[in-house]
């Protein structure tokens, strides 16, 4: 307890490159970008499969390698390929060790829970209502942005929570590759057996990690329509799909 | 660009046999004791289901909290013993295991619950010979997912388990520090084949646990 909070108390942890500020920042800016990344993936195909109910097999199977791959894995996997193309694409071998594994481990264990949420929560959307909005004469851009999408929101805000949460832990991990963010507490904190930097970033990662499951749920529960929460209430969902597997 | 020596593995097999052995028991004892733990707080929420959501939310918060984080908050303490790994991958296991156990067990009808009460079952044992067997489908679901999940969390284990634990996981480690690509996807491809094998299995054990939705399957 001592040391946790010397090293939230020394200066020199809260400036240049390997302070707080900069580390939770790579951390978060990390997480967000993977995430927009995976996005431009996962909706579209999320939403066509969940619009028009075709390559639905597609979606389930990326689900299921999602879940039984390990992003610890993914990452490692990509590291030797990474360096490989860095003297045949051009870019920087220290792109290829620190970044690029890291980074697109991220956005690839990002894909399936968006991916998810899209198609499941426009498939939950009761068929009379886009029937019958097909019947009053909306096309089906408008059926898709205007019924479909605004009730499937809660559902896809979960979604991203999932990912969010699966980047945080992802990217921690990342920084046994030498990436940076929060992980280097820990990593440097085990190396050099100074408890209160590896306990500085348990710390650090826990509340970042919380803090984004604890927004993201205030906001799906803000974004459900009352007539829904009411009719579903809010009890705890048992899971047969996709988790988290870091 | 990846140069994969099949006559290293081919070399090394009893290290891949015992790798493998420890991943079983880090998947094995966290699991057991952490479906132990929900099934116990599963039969509380029966009886008393206003602890669901204090046990939803404590199980949900250990289970948000990034992997690297959970193993290395125990060093300090529990050194580089098995328990730094154990401790956990067990409450990794809660969150899922509870959530599934609960679900199941209260998908029971009441009209069944009211049938095997007027039949003279004791609490006890309708417990254990109607609510436990119908749960079986939702119980096994949540014990897949956790089980593939724990595979995985086992290899991010390694980074702080040196060469003391990790399954699997130490050949990653071992393959970076001294850039040997062989070892790294050994590990890696080692437990992703790992994480299907025994999602297999629990299949096979969820047919045999639940007999009669296989004869339904087949008059249907």
């Amino acid at each position: 307890m001592e040391q946790l909070l010397a090293f939230f108390g020394d200066a020199a942890n809260w400036q240049n490159e390997t302070g707080i500020p900069n580390r939770l920042l790579e951390h978060i800016l990390i997480s967000l970008l993977a995430v927009l990344t995976a996005s431009l993936v996962a909706l579209p195909l999320g939403f066509y499969i969940g619009h028009t109910g075709r390559l639905q097999v597609l979606g389930i199977n990326i689900a299921n390698i999602g879940r039984a791959v390990p992003s610890y894995a993914v990452m490692v996997m990509l590291l030797p390929v990474m360096l490989g193309l860095a003297p045949v694409l051009g870019y920087d071998p220290r792109l290829g060790l620190r970044f690029l594994p890291i980074f697109l481990a991220m956005v690839l264990l990002a894909i399936p829970p968006i991916l998810v949420a899209a198609y499941a929560g426009l498939q939950a959307v009761d068929r009379d209502l886009t029937e019958s909005s097909r019947g009053m004469g909306l096309t089906e851009t408008q059926i898709l942005t205007r019924v479909e999408l605004p009730l499937a929101l809660p559902v896809l805000v979960g979604g991203f929570r999932v990912a969010l949460l699966q980047v945080i832990a992802t990217a921690t991990i990342g920084a046994f590759l030498a990436g940076g963010g929060l992980g280097r507490y820990i990593i440097d904190g085990i190396a050099r057996r100074d408890d209160g930097m590896l306990y500085g970033g348990v710390v650090l990662v826990a509340v970042l990690a919380i803090g984004t499951d604890v927004t993201l749920s205030w906001l799906q529960r803000r974004l459900t329509p009352a007539g829904v929460r009411m009719a579903t209430g809010s009890a705890a969902s048992p899971s047969t799909g996709p988790m988290r597997a870091t | 660009m990846i140069e994969i020596r099949w006559d290293w593995i081919a070399g090394h097999l009893d290290d891949v046999a015992e790798k493998t052995w420890q991943h079983l028991q880090l998947l094995v004892i966290p699991m057991l004791a952490g479906f132990a733990i929900a099934f116990a707080l599963a039969v509380l929420a029966l009886r008393r289901p206003g602890t669901i959501g204090p046990v939803t939310a404590v199980t949900g918060l250990l289970y948000t909290i990034p992997s690297l984080a959970a193993f290395a908050v125990l060093i300090p303490i529990t050194g580089l013993s098995l328990m730094t790994a154990i401790i956990p991958l067990t409450t990794y296991t809660l969150l899922i295991l509870y959530v599934n156990t609960v679900a199941g067990l209260r998908s029971v009808p009441a009209e069944v619950n009211e049938a095997a009460d007027a039949m003279g079952y004791t609490a006890g044992s309708r417990l254990w010979h109607v609510q436990l067997p119908l749960a079986v489908p939702l119980i096994m679901a949540g014990v897949r997912v956790a089980a593939v999940t724990t595979i995985g969390l086992v290899t991010v284990a390694a980074i702080i388990g040196g060469n003391r634990f990790g399954g699997l996981g130490q050949f990653i480690t071992e393959g970076l520090q001294t850039d040997f690509d062989t070892k790294i996807y050994l590990g890696a491809i080692g437990s992703v084949i790992l994480a299907f094998v025994v999602d297999g299995v629990l299949v096979g054990v969820q047919r045999l646990l639940t007999p009669w939705s296989r004869a339904r399957g087949r008059e249907g």
